[in-house]
């Protein structure tokens, strides 16, 4: 019964953040829409390519509807929206939700893999680190991490793909052919979720280490070493906690970073994603489909967020949580 | 490295470069060599039956279809290809020669064809008739519609064109076209069953091949077609799978994940170059480049300053630096090695000194333009720098504007002075008549000429070859002299290919006949 006023407290906190998150989004879908408006040209244009005849143009542009005036294609839109629907690619005919189906396979395929090395290694380093602050182990771990960090993916994408696959050729390059069934091969996995885990891992464990050789050095820490709790259990169960926090946003951004499109590593290694979806839709000035997935991206981004809020609050309940 | 940053970048390129020289085909004729496909002419042995080959091309994303009236992009025409047959296509040297179509003769006034079909069956098993033909006529040519191929098919009068046989049909044309048979060859103008009008579940054609699978934007798998009345191809299975970046698709290649790429830069193709790991193909004359002038406007109104850009131009240096070498230069003529170029004409060099007269007599002086670019193509900002450079010496400022990739065809068609042009390969009478005749759609260098419009229907309505070919002849010298395209190179398209694929026919710019025809090609 004590607790009721701190749970309806994280309720309305949640409600709030969600309707936050709502407004948020809401923006989101209409600056990318002006925004894609503004780009010069239209799907017409981009469609006509280097045959911008201009009866041609215009041809298109009235089959695609592109002749009325803007807020009315937002506005049917958006009416499409409130129940569910989507909307038609401009480009193609098909409905919107079949591109980001599609696409959201193989991304969210590649992101929980990532995700699901992350943490164990993100941690594990972090911490490897700080237990042995200043000394060998943290010093080779720190320049490890802050080298690997300094390079872009695409850089190690293409030194992974040149030595590991096509010099010893124990991994396939791409995964060209695959399809959806990436899981079907997972060999041609290992490299880009190798890039993706690359400079993830190094921010992740040194936020941790950095939170832990704080929280280790913290007076509760000390006292509890005093009070002769042995040092392992200071370590995990009260240092650790509170290292997190800071890890645990962290994360969150990561896994919006790639949920919503890694343009490079799907380049790179012919993954048919989001990002390539997006790079297409951009291209092809196919406004239904970068608006759903702006409202994809936007909606991720907030859920993301909010859980990474209340994982944190859960973890340093003391700490206020931001709304 | 950079590169890889920019992939949607590149990627437009490949695509612009695709409906560069998917632009290709319009109205053209002429009867160039064989398809060359004969294996003992090709050095590589005798044909083995059987396998599956995997060709990587840049593709369209997911907006992919297989309708082959809409194909836009080289993957478009390559799953075209394979599935579907035009009535004609386009030799080495741009000449139609007869596919679905056996024979086509005029009559005396050249307005009236009769084109009489093979015997040919569609995947089906129905036999391919005369009232396909017309459907798949009319339906590119749908007001409604904007298929690429319908300006192709403007010269005839479908409502008047009719079938008199089952394989025969009266095409009524408009006005005399004595390339008609290029109209038969235009990009896209496949022939698709009647009321044909789902084609991506379970499309039917006539080609070498049959459908098996498409998801869009990643993999088309055909299988082959043993009743393709051109005999059937040695490959079981073809797959078209798209691979967007350049350095992915020679990544596979390398790394055996597919057997053809489609499209490499210079460089790769000398880093591989006899190396003994991949064969690297070379298809010559696919892609012509050049500076665009605005004839109508100040400064190019004056074809003293027109003939003063032609002489500034180091072409060898825009070949070797925009091109990295691959590729042959241009003499301001469309259509090098293709039927009717005019070969005679000596190839111009640059001349500073009389560039700087012809600019004083002009009084031109301290002249500066701008000259838009933009990355839709490969070479094209290095080839403005390039020609910045030169311009210099001829005291000439050129300010290099770089603009926006999507739009830039639509940009540069009316506004401007001067930028950056690419062009894939059609016939040259193609070339004429969509780009340099009063009423062409994508006239860029403003070339209206009353006089040079009444020599197109000179030729048009010329039945006599020979004589035709004077008349082209005529209207390329005064191009040469005084036009609006300084043509400085050619590029080669560049394909990369497993070594035991063997058959790819090498004398074939893309988008003709034999580029990206996989019937002919089997695995060693």
């Amino acid at each position: 019964m004590t607790k009721s006023p701190r749970t309806s407290g994280l309720r309305s906190f949640v409600a709030r953040r969600l309707l936050l998150g709502a407004a948020q989004t809401v923006a989101v879908v209409l600056l990318v829409f002006a925004l894609t408006e503004a780009l010069p040209g239209d799907a017409a244009v981009a469609l006509a390519g280097d045959q911008p005849d201009p009866a041609r143009i215009a041809a298109i542009r009235e089959a695609m509807d592109l002749d009325r005036p803007a807020y009315e294609r937002l506005a049917d839109w958006a009416a499409g929206l409130t129940h569910g629907d989507l909307g038609t690619s401009l480009a193609s005919g098909r409905p919107v939700s079949q591109y980001l189906g599609d696409g959201f396979g193989p991304t969210l395929l590649l992101a929980s893999l990532t995700l699901a090395l992350l943490v164990p290694l993100g941690l594990g380093l972090g911490v490897l680190a700080a237990r042995h602050e200043g000394r060998l182990v943290d010093r080779l771990v720190s320049s490890v991490t802050l080298a690997v960090y300094a390079v872009p993916e695409f850089a190690l994408g293409v030194l992974l793909v040149t030595v590991v696959a096509l010099k010893l050729a124990w991994l396939p390059p791409t995964a060209v052919g695959y399809g959806t069934d990436l899981l079907g091969h997972p060999a041609a996995l290992v490299l880009p979720v190798l890039v993706l885990l690359s400079r993830p891992v190094c921010s992740l464990s040194r936020l941790v280490r950095a939170g832990m050789v704080d929280a280790l050095a913290a007076p509760y820490a000390v006292h509890a070493r005093r009070c002769g709790l042995p040092g392992a259990r200071v370590r995990y169960a009260h240092a650790l906690p509170n290292a997190l926090a800071p890890a645990v946003q962290q994360l969150a951004r990561t896994a919006d970073w790639l949920l919503c499109g890694v343009i490079v590593v799907e380049a790179l290694f012919v993954i048919p994603g989001l990002g390539t979806v997006l790079l297409n839709a951009v291209a092809e000035r196919d406004v239904p489909v970068v608006q759903g997935l702006a409202v994809v991206f936007g909606v991720l981004t907030v859920l993301l967020n909010l859980g990474a809020d209340l994982v944190a609050h859960r973890l340093t309940p003391r700490a206020e949580v931001a709304a | 490295m950079h590169d890889e940053r920019f992939s949607g970048l590149r990627r437009r390129g490949f695509l612009a470069a695709g409906t560069g020289a998917a632009a290709l085909a319009l109205v053209g004729c002429g009867n160039g060599n064989g398809t060359g496909d004969d294996p003992a002419d090709s050095g590589d042995g005798k044909p083995a039956k059987g396998g599956r080959l995997r060709a990587a091309f840049a593709g369209g994303g997911a907006s992919e279809t297989l309708d082959p009236h809409l194909a836009n992009l080289f993957a478009d025409a390559a799953r075209a290809k394979a599935l579907y047959d035009k009535l004609a296509d386009f030799g080495a040297d741009l000449s139609a020669q007869p596919r679905l179509a056996a024979s086509w003769e005029p009559d005396k006034t050249l307005a009236r064809w009769k084109v009489t079909l093979r015997q040919a069956t569609f995947h089906d098993g129905r036999p391919v008739t005369a009232r396909d033909v017309l459907y798949s006529y009319r339906r590119i040519a749908d007001p409604k519609q904007a298929y690429r191929a319908k300006a192709s098919l403007e010269p005839i009068d479908l409502d008047a064109s009719r079938a008199t046989g089952d394989r025969v049909i009266e095409f009524v044309l408009k006005r005399p076209t004595a390339e008609f048979p290029n109209v038969l060859a235009a990009f896209g103008a496949y022939v698709v069953p009647e009321n044909a009008t789902d084609f991506d579940r379970k499309p039917i054609g006539s080609g070498p091949f049959r459908f098996v699978s498409f998801a869009p934007g990643r993999s088309a798998v055909f299988r082959r077609n043993d009743a393709y009345w051109d005999g059937a191809p040695h490959l079981d299975e073809l797959e078209l799978v798209v691979v967007n970046e350049e350095s992915a698709r020679v990544n596979a290649l390398l790394g055996g994940q597919i057997e053809y790429a489609h499209e490499l830069a210079p460089t790769t193709a000398r880093a591989h170059e006899g190396k003994g790991q991949i064969e690297i193909v070379r298809l010559r004359g696919s892609a012509m480049q050049a500076f665009c002038m605005k004839t109508d406007r100040a400064p190019f109104d004056d074809k003293r300053v027109r003939e003063a850009f032609f002489l500034i131009a180091d072409r060898q240096e825009l070949v070797d630096g925009a091109l990295s070498g691959a590729g042959v230069v241009g003499n301001d003529l469309f259509g090098k090695g293709y039927e009717y170029y005019a070969d005679g004409l000596p190839q111009r060099a640059q001349d500073l000194d009389r560039a700087r007269a012809l600019l004083k007599q002009a009084g031109a002086e301290k002249l500066k333009v701008t000259l838009d670019t933009s990355a839709v193509a490969a070479g094209f900002t290095e080839a403005a720098g390039i020609f910045r450079d030169q311009a210099a010496k001829a005291g000439v400022t050129v300010d290099v504007k770089v603009g926006s990739k999507d739009s830039y065809w639509k940009d540069i068609l009316d506004s401007g002075t001067l930028c950056c042009y690419r062009s894939g390969a059609m016939p040259i009478e193609a070339h004429i008549s969509q780009r340099l005749l009063t009423d062409s759609t994508t006239n860029a260098t403003k070339w209206q000429h009353k006089d040079f419009d009444a020599l197109y229907q000179q030729a048009q309505a010329t039945r006599d070859k020979a004589g035709r070919a004077a008349v082209y002849e005529r209207m390329q010298r005064r191009l040469y002299a005084e036009g609006g395209f300084l043509i400085w190179g050619f590029a080669d398209w560049i394909i990369g290919t497993a070594r035991a694929v063997k058959g790819v026919e090498t004398e074939a710019p893309a988008n003709t006949l034999d580029w990206a025809r996989f019937d002919k090609v089997w695995l060693a």
